[in-house]
């Protein structure tokens, strides 16, 4: 949605940085992959510099920080992803 | 980092004073090394130096999202400023004054500052100022939400002709900016009479405080635009809240019109975050807390959105953030 946010940005505000990074990569990958898991797709880190986001139908996709993650995301989900949908934080207040 | 040079932006609505703001600041000594990028040459300290004059002409990307417009204009000239001054055609200025038009949002400023990489290197955005006028400021936010949004993403909130305005019509603007925009200050000015420092020096001192942080209330006069406040009593995982704010923004940021707090991140002193829309300026770590109260609390300036329906995604998104750390014993940095 916005390429500003993403494509001009080398840094963007919310990459991790300093002695946690590498951490804090495998956190969000984590997260996220909790947060997409009803949505058909799936994430993995790419060597610490990029994000891969799959889907099942075979289609992969790199981003480079999380404000194009969910907006590639949404396209490969085909459906909005809304943090406040009360069904997704339903599933996440039981997600283990 | 810690040399780049402050740009305060200046925006309001038509009339409301903008000009003679910038006009009595520039006359201020404080103020000598400023440059001033202002719409309509010729209205504002034509003898200064380093008046300079942009046309608004922006950059429509192909995403269409408004806030995150790349304003050409600007970003030509504070570049052309950079190179002049390196070259030495221009007399060193320590600060830069952007003028709006009246119409403008102010959001695609801040987004150009903020993500073209030459200017987040060499520029600071310092304050955002907006001026209302105190006679027709009321009539202003009900006919025009540009207006609204110039008073919601403010630092500074410059209040112009009290003393030509009833008392009582002042008092109830002011409450009514209150609600729009608690975080920033509400200065009554007469002909731009102001030092620098009060209305420049805003972006560290409007930290908010517990105490005063609002709890949802209605704004009905205010095109839905309303601010309301969470508080979280245990330490929030960074990269759980990162993954649930930039979610947040790709979903709701045209209605996300600024949101501004500290986190405790579980380091001594709080993470400082402040945006715009789409547009986050980079957290700040700070070395300490302001004051006792040690505990996250953030502010969103919201249209329409529910403080329950956020604070209840915040929570999942942070209980998921202590699941994942739980279990993230297999993971070192190296």
């Amino acid at each position: 949605m916005c390429p500003l946010c993403g494509a001009l940005l080398t840094e963007h505000w919310a990459d991790p940085e300093g002695a946690g990074a590498r951490r804090g990569r495998v956190l969000r990958t984590r997260i996220v992959r909790r947060v997409l898991a009803g949505f058909g797709v799936t994430l993995s880190d790419w060597g610490g510099t990029a994000y891969v986001l799959h889907d099942g139908k075979g289609r992969a996709e790199v981003v480079h920080d999380l404000t194009t993650l969910w907006a590639e995301a949404e396209r490969l989900a085909g459906r909005p992803l809304d943090p406040l949908d009360p069904a997704l934080v339903e599933a996440l207040r039981r997600s283990t | 980092m810690t040399d780049r040079i402050p740009v305060a932006l200046v925006t309001g609505f038509l009339g409301s004073g903008k000009t003679t703001l910038i006009s009595a600041l520039l006359a201020h000594p404080a103020m000598g090394e400023t440059a001033v990028l202002v719409n309509e040459l010729g209205e504002v300290a034509i003898d200064h130096h380093l008046v300079r004059q942009v046309d608004e002409r922006t950059v429509v990307l192909g995403s269409g999202c408004i806030c995150c417009t790349l304003r050409g204009d600007l970003r030509d000239e504070l570049r052309d400023l950079l190179g002049r001054r390196a070259r030495g055609e221009l007399e060193p200025f320590r600060r830069v004054v952007v003028e709006t038009t009246g119409l403008a949002d102010p959001a695609p400023v801040l987004s150009t500052l903020l993500t073209e990489p030459v200017l987040r290197h060499n520029y600071a955005v310092e304050a955002v100022v907006a001026t209302v006028d105190a006679v027709a400021g009321a009539a202003t936010l009900d006919r025009h939400p540009e207006s609204v949004k110039q008073a919601a993403v403010a630092d500074t909130l410059v209040l112009t002709k009290a003393d030509a305005a009833a008392p009582a019509a002042v008092a109830a603007l002011e409450a009514r900016l209150r609600a729009v925009n608690p975080l920033a200050p509400i200065r009554r000015v007469a002909f731009g009479a102001i030092a620098p420092d009060d209305l420049l020096r805003a972006r560290d001192h409007d930290l908010p405080a517990t105490a005063s942080a609002p709890q949802a209330r209605a704004s009905p006069h205010a095109h839905d635009v309303h601010a309301f406040s969470v508080v979280l009593d245990e330490p929030l995982d960074w990269d759980a809240f990162a993954v649930w704010l930039t979610m947040l923004l790709h979903s709701r940021g045209l209605d996300v019109l600024r949101v501004k707090g500290l986190l405790d991140v579980g380091e001594p002193g709080p993470v400082v975050l402040d945006g715009v829309q789409h547009v986050v300026h980079r957290p700040r770590h700070l070395a300490a807390w302001p004051d006792d109260d040690r505990r996250s609390r953030i502010v969103f300036i919201t249209r329409g959105l529910e403080r329950e329906a956020v604070l209840a995604s915040l929570q999942a998104f942070a209980r998921l953030g202590r699941v994942a750390t739980a279990a993230a014993t297999d993971v070192v940095d190296r």
